[in-house]
């Protein structure tokens, strides 16, 4: 498989006045061809801000302040505007969370859609033509109609098919989908992740998703990295991730995560809170909620290292979690993805 | 404010009060402060009777002798304007208390109790509304003549609606609310509802247009005099000074100059106090 | 807006009946003769009964014929036609000058919130708020008429183009405050909208910055902007009757003026109700182009 996307040791940081919030701190990965990568974490950890980065698409006042994003070799961080508008929509295209305010309320479906393909400078009638097909494609019924709708007579639901029809416009190699699925419904949750699997098997391209659900990070990906206080500290393909977690902080996680097991007992949350990003503490940051944290990891930050061939974990005790092996059920994976179910 | 996140409780003692670092803020203060010192204490600073009359100094410009120069009258302009700041400031004041507690009283009722009482408030400020404000102010002047205590009744028949309008809304919000439903379940009186419940929670609204409303008032006090509808002369007010000024405005710039210059540097004192009351408010509100 | 409107006609046609003592002795003065005082307010029919002397009112205002102005021995009808293409003029080049000031400077202060661009441009509308606006145009008019000569200090001339340079200063005077309303409106809206996810969206297409600008933030910063201008073009009407009158322009807003001076009862009724009416059109032309701007408000 080709490699597509590289984030080397990428650095975000919302500078103010008083202090400076180092949201993304040194994350690295890579995304292949056709995969389907995930990034997960609670919210605060960097996921979104990294998801961001990639279109040039941080929110005021942030900023890349060091590494690379190199998508097919380009460094993406080091684009002008001409430059990124050219990946922007044709290489890479981005889904949000929020149907409701990611769509232009006073602009009809079909202006919002054309922009999409504006650069191949097609007729009134291709364009349409173009809006429909892509309409049909994300399952909208009567596409000719609803394209001179608005989107507040839209559902959320077809707001969020909407937006994806959108983000495929230009036939984009790579999907950055920032929590498609958060404030939707349940079962329409399920019908938007089978979906943009199934458009990831006809369009042959590449999603990162990104998410605060274990549940859909079993049901879509392939691989995946858990982030934490703005750096990655496990991430491996995503059978091994559920099955041999190396980090407390992934096995916190599905601690936390509804299952056949806990099933009538209490959900185990991870205790604490996230730490405060412009005052991180000595340690490693994940210390001071930690189950099995011992002196070292108060005092020296673990570096990531690789514990076994593809699997990569950012503690200064990556066997502590082995001997809870098997006491987690791998949500769906094990069956198939076919069966995921989340919540 | 904003500046103070992340710092700690402790370190917020120690440092100055909020406003203070607000220098907008504090320039805005030191212009009200001086408005209110020369409404107050004219006659300390005057270096002239403002309405004494002398034929022999008419249109003289700026001097040592006459730091604002002198009118057509060769009333000495500096103590004309420092006398003046009395009154446009009553007019400012006046114009904006009395539209406060009637309208503001007005808008509680209306809102709280709704009915007739509200639909009336509605239709009044729906037909008043039709007309532009200086329309207004200046055909009651037409219908009840010229002078002080009419500028003053016509401020009070149109400024009351503003404030009808905003704590009626403020109302509408809070009426259903959880701390008044609990207030009445508890059998306290309507009265004691409306002014110890309600009251302190939509005043701060109110409180925020009226400080540009001191603006709008002067401002519109001062226009109507020097339309010739207000304060006559030879009683100082800033705007009928100008309009006496404009008459010599090809060649005495500082009759028109100075009287302007104080209405202007009030006015913006008086908007930088709101502006930093609103953000002051809007901070403590959260 | 036919209720309000019918609603209108009777206050207006208050206005002459409301004030105390004989109307017709304040027209006339106070030496007048009693035949003299009695002749003219039979003449202006103020003997009929209250609702005879409605329905006249009515009845003039139907067939847009006013009456004859005591002051200008003219029809009010004729006197209002002349003059209203005047006020009508100066109230759209200070709109047309406030938009162009104000959209693209609160865009600018909008997307560089809280730089130092930004408080200079606010500080700059707050101060400008603030001035009044008989004063500045009065320095205006010392500055670049009596100093610089470029433009007249006022007064009206024969030529379109001459009467286009006699409404310069006082359109600038006019759009003073408006630009500053206008300008910190349009800031606050860039700075929210340039919050929202859409925005964000719409760049990820790989659109042009400035058809971001244009077809995302500044049409969506459009429909704050137009309510706003609505109140402040009916404002602008009223602040006619001081800027006219500063720099002796020749409509309707002196005119007002003019007449309540000259107790031409005639005249200040039917000008005081042409500015309600244009007001009443201005609303309802807001709420169409509302209707236009934004689709989740129906007519």
């Amino acid at each position: 498989m080709e490699k597509l996307l590289e984030v080397k040791d990428l650095h975000v940081a919302f500078p103010s006045k008083q202090e400076t919030v180092h949201a993304v701190d040194g994350v690295s990965f890579e995304v292949f061809e056709g995969e389907t990568f995930g990034l997960v974490g609670e919210s605060g950890c960097g996921k979104s801000q990294t998801l961001r980065s990639i279109l040039g698409l941080l929110k005021q006042p942030g900023r890349v302040t060091g590494g690379e994003i190199l998508y097919k070799g380009a460094d993406i961080t080091k684009m002008n505007q001409r430059a990124l508008q050219k990946v922007r929509g044709k290489e890479i295209s981005l889904i949000f969370q929020e149907p409701m305010t990611s769509l232009n309320p006073v602009l009809r479906i079909r202006t919002q859609m054309y922009e999409a393909f504006e650069r191949e400078k097609l007729t009134k009638e291709e364009k349409r033509q173009r809006a429909i097909e892509l309409l049909k494609l994300v399952g909208i019924p009567s596409p000719e109609t609803r394209l001179d709708e608005y989107p507040h007579q839209f559902s959320g639901g077809m707001r969020q098919r909407a937006m994806i029809a959108i983000a495929l416009g230009a036939k984009p190699k790579l999907l950055l989908a920032d929590e498609p699925t958060t404030a939707l419904d349940v079962t329409i949750q399920d019908q938007i992740m089978k979906l943009l699997n199934q458009l990831k098997q006809e369009l042959g391209m590449s999603i990162i998703l990104v998410t605060h659900d274990l549940g859909v990070i079993a049901q879509m990906c392939d691989r995946v990295a858990v982030m934490y206080a703005g750096q990655i500290v496990e991430m491996t393909d995503t059978v091994t991730l559920f099955s041999k977690p190396r980090h407390p902080y992934t096995y916190g996680l599905m601690g936390s995560l509804p299952n056949e097991d806990t099933a009538g007992t209490t959900l185990e949350a991870i205790q604490g809170s996230p730490p405060n990003l412009a005052n991180l503490p000595e340690g490693c940051p994940f210390a001071p909620r930690c189950k099995f944290a011992c002196d070292i990891c108060h005092k020296e930050r673990p570096e990531i290292t690789e514990v076994e061939p593809g699997h990569f974990a950012r503690c200064h005790r990556p066997e502590i979690t082995q001997n809870f092996q098997g006491l987690i059920q791998v949500p769906g994976q094990a069956d198939g993805k076919e069966e995921a179910s989340h919540e | 404010m904003k500046r103070y996140h992340g710092a700690s409780p402790l370190e917020r003692k120690r440092s100055m009060p909020a406003w203070l670092t607000k220098p907008s803020l504090v320039v805005g203060v030191v212009i009200v402060v001086a408005v209110i010192i020369l409404a107050l204490f004219p006659q300390l600073i005057a270096t002239y009777d403002p309405i004494a009359t002398n034929t022999l100094a008419s249109n003289q410009p700026p001097s040592a002798e006459h730091w604002f120069g002198t009118d057509f009258y060769g009333r000495n302009i500096f103590s004309r304007v420092i006398w003046g700041t009395r009154i446009d400031l009553l007019i400012g004041v006046l114009g904006v208390v009395i539209p406060f507690i009637i309208g503001g009283l007005i808008g509680l009722l209306a809102g709280y109790y709704g009915g007739v009482l509200d639909s009336l408030l509605m239709r009044i400020t729906d037909i008043m509304m039709a007309f532009p404000f200086t329309i207004l102010v200046i055909t009651i002047m037409a219908i009840l003549g010229q002078g002080l205590i009419n500028l003053f009744i016509a401020l009070w028949l149109v400024g009351w609606m503003s404030y009808a309008k905003l704590v009626r809304s403020e109302v509408l919000v809070l009426k259903d609310s959880e701390f008044i439903q609990a207030a009445r379940v508890a059998g306290f009186s309507d009265a004691r509802i409306l002014f110890r419940h309600l009251l302190p929670n939509v005043i701060s609204s109110a409180v925020v247009f009226a400080a540009s409303d001191v603006v709008m008032c002067m401002l519109t006090g001062a226009s109507m005099s020097f339309l010739g509808l207000g304060v006559q002369p030879p009683t100082p007010e800033w705007g009928s000074i100008l309009n006496e000024g404009r008459t010599f405005i090809t060649f005495a710039w500082w009759e028109t100059f100075f009287p302007g210059l104080f209405l202007a540097v009030s006015g913006v004192g008086f908007s930088l106090l709101g502006d930093g009351l609103t953000d002051f408010l809007r901070t403590k509100g959260r | 807006m036919i209720p309000v409107l019918f609603v209108v006609t009777i206050l207006v046609f208050s206005i002459i009946r409301f004030i105390p003592g004989e109307p017709a002795r304040l027209i006339l003065g106070e030496k007048a003769t009693e035949q003299a005082v009695a002749a003219l307010t039979e003449k202006l029919g103020l003997n009929e009964p209250l609702l005879t002397q409605y329905f006249l009112f009515l009845k003039q205002i139907f067939t847009l014929d006013f009456g004859n102005s005591f002051t200008y021995q003219m029809p009010v009808s004729e006197l209002l036609a002349s003059r209203f293409p005047v006020t009508l003029a100066l109230t759209l080049m200070s709109t047309v000058i406030s938009l162009v000031i104000s959209l693209p400077l609160g865009y600018f202060a909008g997307v560089h919130k809280d730089k130092l661009g930004d408080q200079v441009v606010r500080t700059t509308s707050l101060v400008a708020i603030s001035m009044p606006s008989f004063w500045v145009g009065l320095l205006l008019m010392i500055v670049f008429a009596l100093k610089l000569k470029w433009l007249p200090a006022g007064g009206w001339a024969d030529t379109l183009p001459e009467q286009f340079r006699c409404l310069i200063l006082p359109a600038i005077t006019q759009s003073l405050m408006t630009s500053a309303l206008l300008l910190r409106n349009t800031r606050n809206s860039v700075v929210d909208i340039t919050r929202m996810d859409y925005v964000d969206f719409a760049r990820s297409k790989g659109i042009s910055a400035g058809e971001v600008r244009s077809r995302h933030v500044m049409r969506n910063a459009m429909i704050s902007t137009v309510t706003l201008l609505s109140m402040r073009m009916a404002a602008m009407l009223g602040g006619s009757v001081i800027i006219e009158t500063v720099f002796s322009i020749p409509g309707i807003g002196k005119l007002a003026s003019e007449a309540i001076f000259g107790r031409d009862y005639a005249v200040v009724q039917f000008v005081v109700l042409l500015f309600a009416v244009l007001v009443l059109v201005i609303n309802l032309i807001t709420d169409i182009l509302y209707s236009f701007l934004d689709p989740r408000v129906n007519l």
